[in-house]
């Protein structure tokens, strides 16, 4: 699993590639906590488009974040997933929380 | 056409994506579609996730998966010899995670029940867990033109 942080204004964009299990959520979650706590990101973009496998434990992870992003009053959404990731995230109902956007763009620009 | 495999592997979070992808690979050989072998890994992941996290808490132990292929049904069997689950019931429910400081969604057990046709589990606290998950591929109505 790849994991590249970049900034958009004040969302933190976390792209992926790979599989996104729980061996791999392990690492992602500090590499993202580490960049929260020390840069003042209100938002994050989760982008999918390199991700081709997603567990509960990627749920988890998404949940996670969700909820450190949230209680600052922040916002927490996700681009360019396939049908199999979405297929887990609507499982969990995740949808129901975080935006789901077809192209990173679009989630940026809130369309 | 009926064949077999069994892997044993350590219970380390390096080998979750290994034993999905043999799980798969050994699939294949009947030609399920992409979506059902998708399924497959999904659940396959799930189990061994469990195993590693909850039966041996993220310590040493062994894990046993064995597949059995009989025409176009997969039964695979997922054995650590674990803690065991104190309580199934709960540990089967939507969103339940006994352990929620690890970030754990809850939805293991969930999305084995619905990405297989069977997830039937024996468990004894203190002596391990047993998964077994059935599917059937070629149900989906495909019409032949």
């Amino acid at each position: 699993m790849q994991v590249k942080l970049k900034k958009a204004g004040s969302t933190l964009i976390v792209q992926m590639v790979g599989e996104l299990d729980h061996h791999a959520v392990d690492a992602m979650r500090k590499k993202i906590d580490l960049k929260l706590n020390h840069e003042d990101f209100r938002n994050i973009l989760f982008d999918f488009y390199g991700v081709n496998f997603m567990d509960s434990s990627g749920l988890g992870m998404i949940l996670g974040r969700y909820k450190i992003v949230s209680e600052k009053g922040g916002k927490v959404s996700a681009c360019s997933l396939n049908s199999r990731v979405m297929r887990v995230f609507e499982m969990a109902g995740l949808q129901t929380k975080i935006p789901v956007y077809s192209s990173e763009q679009d989630a940026l620009t809130g369309a | 056409m009926d064949n077999y495999m069994k892997l044993e592997i350590p219970s380390k979070s390096q080998n979750e994506a290994f034993a999905r992808v043999v799980v798969a690979a050994f699939a294949a050989q009947v030609d399920p579609t992409i979506d059902e072998i998708s399924d497959v890994k999904t659940a396959v992941s799930e189990a061994v996730t469990n195993a590693v996290i909850h039966g041996y808490e993220n310590g040493p132990g062994t894990i046993v998966i064995s597949a059995i292929l009989v025409d176009s049904r997969l039964e695979v069997t997922i054995i650590d010899y674990g803690v065991g689950i104190a309580d199934l019931e709960q540990a089967r429910e939507p969103l339940y995670t006994s352990k929620p400081e690890l970030e754990r969604s809850g939805m293991g057990f969930t999305i084995m029940e619905n990405f297989m046709d069977s997830c039937h589990v024996v468990t004894e606290p203190g002596k391990g867990t047993t998964v077994t998950l059935v599917k059937t591929f070629g149900r989906a109505d495909v019409t032949e033109a």
